[in-house]
């Protein structure tokens, strides 16, 4: 904290993004700043381009046109310094937990016993103690996301992209993953980039809120929720600002909702 | 099945039909077909014999020498084939019209370019076995999650690592069909090929007993035959099963 500099610091920039699909275009002169430390979500109806813009920044897709800075370096494909949380989860089938977790690290050839003990770490703070040698098919849908979470955390990448990672699980587990990611975005000195189509679920776990709009694909507004931020995960929802920025939301993007 | 609240073990079938096949035998309605019994009692007689032992040996070879390198082959290239457009497009034809080919009228031209020994046996077996194993390893890889994928590049999966420990994995389920099915093809590979290139193991000894009407001998060998790679495929199955959990949910 004793770098003194006049500007936010950056971990993600986006710059004058476009990206075209044969003769769709998909994204058009897109900006954005992702500042270090915090989480961002990328709120947007469906089609809007959030996945796209997600996986051009983890460096899976090549941008049209436009230029993704990480830590101030031009992103060419994908890196160690970013890890992804996918909505279906991506895990191996026949792989166990424990492997699966440590996958991130086998495939950056970490030794075996190395990798299982970082693995073993994460693992725990999760909460899949006791699960390590259990396969995805035997976990439940929340299980498997704590899997995908831990794969990811367990890379120690500074930036975490998150595409939609809860939507795949039941409502109550999601909660308890808002709260468990509030706790995370505080303990773990990460910037997170989180990808939802949901007004709640961004407004109650991020330090700014991006919103895109399709058609095509800008940012229309970016929102810094200020006041309840420092509040107890339970009293957020009943926070006046909470629910002003949701109905805020909402009212910008109804329009564009059929 | 159930018959009268009795649960049949699986293959109950085949007892009726030996019983079947014992009943007609007994007739004697044609010299074609031997009483079951009988054949048995052959295959106790040739089946210890050398000129049998050293049959089974030379077919077996050629056999698993034939299908070892239609899996070498046949696997990587149909994952190839999932995993390249470009390959797809290119090879995807000839895949498909010898899938189809009536690979027997083949022979002679192999026997031409490969001689008349073990080399041109070995390739009958291995393209009637390949084909089916390069079709399935690729239909495998082609409905492969592409999020799993995706996940293994995110994390700096080499190619070489993409490949053995994604593409391959993910389209175990179908691959293990595939070389099942061209287990199945090679078994009649082998044994065209020993009776039309040079006349050894089971090919000659059908040729032997045939062309002197010794149906008991015949059917005893194609017994043996069949028995083995009623094995072989079930054994393969076995491993199917194995890996069908996450065929659903990859």
């Amino acid at each position: 904290m004793n770098n003194i500099s006049t500007d936010v610091d950056n971990a993600v920039t986006v710059r004058n993004v476009c990206k075209n699909y044969d003769n769709v275009e998909a994204l058009r002169d897109l900006s954005l700043e992702f500042p270090r430390g915090q989480l961002t979500s990328i709120l947007g109806p469906s089609g809007c381009g959030k996945t796209t813009l997600l996986k051009i920044i983890a460096g899976l897709l090549k941008p049209t046109s436009g230029e993704i800075l990480v830590n101030n370096k031009p992103v060419t494909g994908p890196g160690p310094d970013r890890a992804f949380v996918f909505q279906d989860f991506a895990l191996l089938p026949w792989a166990t937990v424990l492997r699966n977790v440590a996958f991130g690290l086998e495939l950056r050839g970490v030794a075996k016993s190395e990798r299982e003990a970082i693995a073993e770490k994460y693992i725990k703070d999760v909460g899949l103690t006791d699960f390590e040698h259990s396969y995805p098919h035997e976990l439940s849908g929340g299980m498997r996301q704590r899997v995908g979470l831990a794969r990811a955390l367990s890379v120690d990448a500074q930036v975490l992209l998150m595409d939609e990672p809860f939507s795949a699980v039941d409502e109550q587990t999601r909660r308890k993953f808002q709260e468990d990611l509030l706790d995370l975005v505080k303990n773990e000195n990460k910037t997170f980039l989180f990808v939802t189509h949901s007004i709640e679920e961004a407004v109650y776990v991020s330090d700014q809120i991006a919103i895109l709009l399709p058609r095509p694909s800008r940012v229309s507004e970016i929102i810094r929720p200020s006041g309840f931020r420092e509040k107890e995960a339970l009293n957020i929802r009943r926070d006046p600002e909470y629910l002003d920025i949701v109905d805020r939301i909402w009212a910008s993007l109804r329009t564009y909702v059929e | 099945m159930k018959v009268f609240g009795y649960r049949l073990p699986g293959m109950s079938s085949l007892l009726l039909w030996a019983l079947l096949w014992e009943i007609v035998g007994q007739m004697e309605l044609t010299f074609f077909l031997p009483p079951l019994s009988a054949i048995f009692v052959t295959l106790m007689e040739i089946g210890t014999t050398k000129v049998f032992i050293k049959a089974l040996q030379e077919t077996g070879h050629a056999f698993f020498v034939g299908t070892f390198f239609a899996i070498v082959i046949g696997v990587p290239v149909g994952i190839m084939m999932g995993k390249n457009r470009l390959i797809d497009e290119i090879l995807l034809p000839w895949v498909n019209m010898f899938l189809s080919a009536p690979l027997t009228a083949l022979v002679p031209v192999l026997m031409v370019l490969f001689g008349f020994g073990l080399k041109s046996i070995i390739i009958t077996t291995t393209l009637f076995a390949i084909w089916i194993i390069v079709l399935n390893s690729r239909a495998g890889v082609l409905q492969i999650n592409r999020s799993l994928v995706e996940m293994a590049l995110s994390f700096g999966a080499s190619p070489k690592d993409a490949f053995f420990k994604i593409y391959f994995w993910a389209a175990l389920p179908e691959i293990l069909g595939g070389v099942r099915i061209g287990f199945i093809r090679a078994v009649k590979g082998v044994i065209i090929g020993q009776l039309l290139i040079s006349v050894v193991g089971f090919g000659a000894l059908f040729e032997l007993y045939s062309s002197n009407f010794l149906m008991k001998h015949f059917w005893a060998v194609l017994i043996v035959l069949f028995t083995i790679s009623f094995i072989i495929a079930e054994c393969l199955a076995w491993l199917e099963r194995r890996v069908s959990y996450y065929a659903a949910q990859r």
